[in-house]
């Protein structure tokens, strides 16, 4: 009976051994939303590289080194990976909105705007918003420099009023340097004069 | 006894040099913040093993990780997005991203598990300067959304 014991653990473990399950890695490129382009995955496993370049191209590895290319259905795409879809944060978004010459003075749509950005924050959990200023060329850089970090100012205040905690938002200014519009200097731009509230 | 008093100092002297030279000061950097945490999600920071609320810093050095009901999401500050699924655990190596340039670096590794990413400014402006590794392989990210699982023997 001894024996017999001993074949049967020795065979239990070699068997184990060979039931391992194979390594079972997904690689998949999803198209991009709706009006950006889809870009590119390299994958790369012991030496071989496949370019994943197309939505719902995808890559399998088994084994290190050998990568089998093909593609998935959306289907499938839920089935193996719903949880860490669902678990997507939201979006960041940017925003911009203007303000009349030479001042930290909304112009007269941007109120509306503001009013939309404050409603968007509010969908977001532990939301963190940037507000950068800027400025036309009109004026000397250094006074170019206060004048944006006024307007970025004034929208944080308007955030604030409106309910966002100070803590959330960071305010920054950079004059007349990044200008959405390149002109000459002491060029009026009503485009420029611009205030950009990023959000995620 | 002064003399022995003198050697073990600088014995304690070259030990802290060589521990400096061993272990380089790895400062960890902010990378991003949690936005999303659905059952057990961890971070593994500096030998702890801390519990996760949304709005948690997530540094470089740190893993998160996720329970058999747990799922996590993470916004970068370069608008990247990381979402892991259940049973995952996400690693992140390196990241550096300047807010003026976008110039910037990123790598993380997903030991086990499912990710989803959306790439942000980092892989915008500079193509393959960021990766994910898995065991099994390497990813260069060129602008993009992709996901990634990643289980061998070892996680069944």
């Amino acid at each position: 009976m001894r024996p017999w014991i001993g074949f049967a653990v020795l065979a239990l473990i070699v068997l184990s051994g060979c039931a391992k399950p194979a390594r079972d890695d997904l690689y998949v490129l999803l198209p991009g939303e709706v009006g950006s382009k889809t870009g590119a995955l390299a994958v790369e496993s012991g030496g071989q590289q496949q370019v994943l370049d197309q939505g719902y191209a995808a890559a399998r590895i088994k084994e290190p080194g050998r990568v089998e290319t093909g593609t998935v259905t959306p289907q499938e795409v839920q089935q193996a990976f719903g949880p860490a879809l669902a678990a997507q944060p939201v979006r960041p978004a940017s925003f911009t909105v203007y303000f009349l010459e030479g001042k930290d003075e909304f112009s007269p749509e941007s109120r509306q705007i503001i009013t939309q950005i404050v409603a968007n924050i509010a969908t977001r959990p532990a939301p963190e918003i940037i507000v950068i200023g800027h400025t036309d060329r009109v004026g000397t850089v250094a006074a170019n420099d206060a004048l944006s970090l006024r307007r970025a100012g004034r929208v944080r205040d308007e955030f604030v009023k409106l309910g966002i905690p100070p803590d959330r938002i960071t305010v920054a200014g950079r004059g007349e340097r990044e200008p959405l519009v390149p002109t000459g200097d002491g060029v009026a731009e009503p485009r420029n004069r611009r205030v950009e509230i990023n959000v995620r | 006894m002064i003399r022995r008093f003198r050697w073990s100092t600088l014995a304690l002297a070259v030990l802290g040099v060589s521990s400096l030279l061993a272990f380089p000061a790895a400062s960890a950097e902010n990378a991003g913040h949690i936005k999303v945490a659905k059952g057990a999600v961890h971070i593994e920071r500096s030998g702890q093993r801390l519990a996760v609320a949304v709005g948690d810093a997530v540094n470089t050095g740190d893993v998160v990780t996720t329970g058999a009901d747990g799922s996590v999401g993470i916004t970068l500050l370069d608008n990247s997005l990381l979402s892991a699924g259940p049973n995952s655990a996400l690693s992140i190596d390196k990241f550096a991203f300047d807010s003026t340039t976008h110039q910037g670096g990123f790598e993380a590794s997903l030991r086990k598990g499912t990710l989803a990413v959306v790439s942000g400014k980092i892989a915008k402006q500079s193509p393959d300067a960021m990766k994910v590794k898995t065991p099994a392989a390497v990813l260069g990210v060129r602008g993009t959304e992709f996901l990634v699982r990643t289980s061998g023997p070892q996680d069944q």
